[in-house]
């Protein structure tokens, strides 16, 4: 599945969603890093994009690859690969980027590829376990299953605002989290 | 008819706090003993204005007060009451009193009522001390109806040119006919022979009698507008009396009277809402719509550049048509690109404007006696900038009237005029403004600051250039005063005045000469969206050097080039000794060239201080549109925003302040 | 349809007529002076001129006394929003050909009235 079908498609659920008012089921954009899988909320998901030319920020971390322009804005670009020491760092033809938008703040993030889009009601979505993946369990909201899949899902938000990552100016209230 | 008022509350708001501006600085201008009437005119109206928009909107007390002002205002205008001093002080202070309640009205906050009744009170004494006798009173309520029949006997005999003022008798008696029953009589003695008659002259007259439960003022007020053009008798008739009602004829028109009604066009209200165009000279936007509008500019200009680029490849004989649509697409993007900036430009007045006021009032509590020149009011510069720079402005302006101008003995000792000179200077320079605060006062005192500098622990050389000695009174803590006055002591400090100045790309540069005053020069940027910047390479990375802020550029020989042990290299250009900041270590870059003869040193200057930045090739210069880094990542030190090439890629706009800062404090004086 | 002139140059007082009117079923064009309102006249006739007397470059007054040299506005009714606090205004405004007043402040209700009954 190329990126702009997933970017589609991801649209047209989101909608949907909405439209049907299922409060209990939530949407999750998959991608891959390495060999696990995750699933991102889609309602934080802009768009999808291939890598684009990065330029590159003085005393960034290694991590943030520099900042692109995505159509007049300057967006940083966070790859999540180096971060987690997940896969390959490569950038190629296939490399895939999600757009994210979170508080109208816009973040680039490179993942090794992005699968679907999944409907999860709540009781198929258990509590993150103590011990975790690459990913520190902070980040992580729990663990949806369908069929034989397993889905890590990230607290995207949490995790752009860690520390470490800076990309949304730090909450002072926690109400931000699930 | 409901009609929420409130949607208008901002519009009226917005334009009393003009009003408010424009009052004071017409009464700053206004001369006590010979007073310009035009000036108080203009006063004059602005209260008035308000007064009727208040009392429609409901702020009562702000009607009520503008009324009294208003009636001063109205007794100087009409030459019953001379302009004082005390009388200027007085509607200043009102001024302040009127902007007090128009702000707890908008906010629908407690106004602050002591100091209203204070001053409501002093008007009011002050009016009573009036020639004039004029009532103070906001509306004089009309006499109430008296509530029984009565018969009134009405002559109404309109004068002949009755219509020229566009009243028409048969409405005023169709009027009538609202309040009771009455018969009309028509009286065309007056009529002349159809050949002689002026078909735009009256010549009826008519004869009522009116029975009806309404007072003589009620009648009155009927025929209100047409008093003066008519001969009109109303007599209270006693209703037993009322037996002398002649023959009633119905109400008849002559012909000239239907051409007149012909000439008018008949209301109908039936079909509402046709949009009309309220055509006006100007019209309110909200910034953020212009904001918006000034992106979307930007966007095209660089999809122009993106097209014009792409276009290089091609071969111009081939492409004619096409080259030459390019070009002016490029001429038309320019023309839009300087319309649009120029929406959001305002004259520098707008900021300039608060200081009569505040040097008036400043020098009446230091006890100092000064006047303000003000040059070059109306360069403009961009609104977000103006907003910006006010504050710094502020501070500058008090900090000379506090620490530079003496006071008048010391003065006159001097040998001085005993009233000090302010002057603050506006001025287009290239792609900059410049705007100058300077005074007459006692100048910078440069063993002072030293001996201050050293006491508060700064290094700093005593054969230190002046231009880096009056930089210290902007180091942080530093203050010159002995003691820390209310003035200008408050707060912030000036260091708080040059970090503002520089958060908006400008520089801030100090002349002073003992005993005869100092200047303080403030170099900003027309605009925060767009500037002029020199294209320069390192490795792969392309950056974007603001083009004022460039010396020159070159390419230095081996031997001009100097390790100094732990201090990094220099470079001596024309006999002047300067770091040398290679900007491939200042950002820890992968790439570019280490060896500074076979790269290009861009001198770049701040605040009276150079270093040269080695890059490896200067690429070009051109216009960028600066876009933010921090709203969707964070400041990055040396950097202080980024643009969009004309290829899409995006480039970093070097922080210029802060790059001298940080490496010419390395350097030994 | 009635189309009216509206002259002032307080925003929120000639946006507040504006409305009034146009809900009312008028057609409303606005000027902030009385130059303005001039040039507005001379290019259309209006059925009716709402002015206000104190304004900038020309008054309320000098207005009037300009329409009416006018041949379209020999007859038109020319309505003068003044204060209570101005009544000599009122006669000047009168003498200039001034059709009538209406004092501020005022209400909706009042103005279309008035508008209304000189219409009529």
């Amino acid at each position: 599945m190329s990126a702009a079908d997933v970017s589609t498609q991801a649209r047209a659920n989101g909608t949907r969603d909405i439209a049907s008012a299922k409060e209990l089921e939530q949407e999750f954009l998959t991608f891959t890093l390495g060999d696990e899988e995750y699933g991102v909320d889609i309602l934080k998901v802009q768009e999808i994009r291939g890598y684009d030319t990065v330029t590159k920020i003085p005393d960034a971390p290694d991590f943030i690859k520099g900042v692109i322009n995505l159509r007049g804005t300057i967006v940083p670009v966070v790859d999540l690969r180096i971060k987690f020491k997940l896969g390959k760092a490569e950038y190629n033809a296939f490399t895939v980027m999600i757009i994210l938008n979170i508080e109208r703040r816009v973040v680039g993030m490179v993942v090794d590829s992005v699968s679907d889009v999944m409907h999860l009601a709540s009781e198929q979505i258990r509590p993150a376990p103590e011990f975790g993946g690459a990913m520190d369990t902070r980040f992580i909201t729990g663990l949806g299953t369908l069929d034989d899949r397993m889905l890590i899902l990230v607290d995207i938000e949490k995790l752009l605002r860690s520390q470490d990552m800076a990309l949304l100016p730090p909450s002072t209230d926690s109400a931000t989290q699930h | 008819m409901e009609i929420d008022f409130s949607r208008f509350h901002q519009t009226f708001f917005e334009e009393s706090f003009e009003g408010l501006d424009v009052m004071e600085s017409a009464l700053l201008k206004l001369d006590i003993g010979n007073a310009d009437s035009e000036i108080i005119n203009t006063i004059f109206r602005a209260a008035h204005s308000m007064k009727g928009g208040a009392a429609t909107f409901g702020f009562l007390d702000v009607a009520g007060f503008t009324h009294l002002l208003e009636t001063l205002l109205d007794q100087m205008r009409s030459g019953q009451r001379a302009v004082t001093q005390h009388d200027v002080d007085l509607l200043l202070r009102s001024v302040d009193v009127v902007r007090g309640l128009l702000t707890a009205a908008r906010d629908s906050t407690a106004a602050d009522t002591q100091s209203v009744e204070q001053l409501r009170a002093e008007l009011e004494q002050t009016l009573l001390s009036a020639p004039s006798d004029k009532p103070a009173a906001v509306s004089a309520a009309p006499v109430v109806a008296a509530k029984a029949s009565n018969h009134w006997h009405i002559r109404f005999a309109p004068h002949r040119n009755l219509f020229r003022g566009g009243n028409d008798p048969l409405r005023i008696i169709r009027e009538l006919g609202t309040l009771g029953e009455m018969q009309v009589t028509l009286d065309d003695q007056a009529l002349p022979s159809f050949e002689v008659a002026d078909a735009e002259d009256c010549y009826l007259a008519w004869n009522i009698e009116l029975h009806a439960e309404c007072s003589r003022a009620s009648v009155l007020e009927v025929f209100a507008w047409v008093e003066d053009e008519s001969d009109l008798t109303i007599e209270l008739v006693q209703e037993k009396a009322a037996a002398a009602v002649v023959e009633a004829k119905p109400e008849v028109t002559k012909p000239q009277l239907a051409v007149i009604q012909g000439g008018r066009e008949n209301a109908a209200p039936a079909d509402a809402h046709k949009a009309s165009s309220g055509e006006s000279g100007s019209i309110r936007v909200g910034t953020e719509k212009i904001d918006s509008l000034i992106n979307l500019v930007g966007e095209l200009v660089i999809t122009q550049a993106m097209l014009a680029q792409q276009a290089a490849a091609l071969d111009p004989v081939l492409h004619e048509k096409l080259m030459t649509g390019l070009s002016q697409l490029d001429r038309n993007t320019r023309s839009m690109q300087e319309a649009v900036m120029s929406i959001r430009m305002l004259p520098m007045d707008f900021v300039f404007s608060r200081f009569p006021r505040l040097i008036r009032d400043l020098a009446g509590k230091l006890g100092k006696q000064a006047r303000l020149v003000m040059v070059g009011e109306s360069t403009e510069l961009d609104k977000s900038v103006i907003e910006k720079i006010a504050d710094p402005l502020n501070h500058l302006v008090r900090n000379s009237l506090d620490h530079g101008i003496e006071m008048p003995d010391v003065r006159l000792a001097a040998g001085k005029d005993s009233s000090g000179t302010i002057t603050l200077k506006a001025a287009h320079r290239g792609g900059s403004i410049m705007i100058e605060v300077s005074d007459d006062g006692r100048g910078l005192d440069r063993a002072k600051l030293i001996a201050k500098a050293k006491e508060r622990g700064i290094t700093v050389s005593d054969n230190a250039p002046d231009g880096e000695i009056w930089q210290l009174i902007f180091a942080p803590g530093f203050s010159t005063a002995e003691k820390v006055t209310d003035i200008s002591g408050r707060g912030v400090g000036m260091d708080v005045v040059k970090k503002n100045i520089q958060a908006l790309g400008g520089q801030v540069d100090i002349t002073s000469v003992d005993g005869r005053g100092m200047t303080i020069m403030i170099r900003l940027p027309l605009t925060l969206a767009i500037l002029d910047g020199m294209s320069v390479s390192v490795g792969e990375e392309i950056f974007i050097v603001p083009l004022n802020a460039v010396a020159e550029s070159l390419q230095p020989r081996a031997e001009d080039v100097k390790s100094i042990a732990g201090q990094g290299r220099v470079v001596r250009v024309r006999g002047e000794i300067l770091p040398l900041v290679p900007l491939r270590e200042v950002f820890h870059l992968g790439s570019g060239i280490t060896e500074p003869q076979k790269g290009i040193l861009v001198l770049i200057e701040s605040e009276g201080r150079k270093v040269a930045l080695m890059v490896d090739e200067l690429v070009g210069q051109q216009q960028v549109v600066i876009k933010s880094l921090e709203s969707n990542y964070r400041r990055i030190s040396g950097i202080s925003g980024a643009t969009i090439l004309g290829d899409g890629r995006v480039a970093l706009i070097l922080d210029v302040g802060e790059l001298v800062r940080a490496n010419a404090c390395d350097q030994a004086a | 349809m009635t189309r009216i002139l509206a002259v002032d140059d307080s925003t929120s007082m000639r946006q507040m007529v504006a409305f009034t009117l146009k809900a009312a079923g008028f057609d409303v064009v606005e000027a902030e002076d009385g130059r303005v309102a001039l040039d507005l006249a001379a290019k259309e006739k209006f059925s009716l001129v709402l002015a206000d007397v104190n304004m900038p470059n020309m008054d309320g007054i000098t207005l009037v006394r300009n329409l009416r040299t006018m041949p379209d506005y020999k007859f038109t009714p020319l309505l003068m929003l003044t204060t209570e606090s101005t009544p000599e205004k009122k006669m000047e405004g009168k003498s200039a050909g001034a059709t009538g007043w209406l004092i501020k402040p005022f209400n909706p209700d009042q103005l279309i009235t008035t508008i209304k009954r000189v219409l009529a």
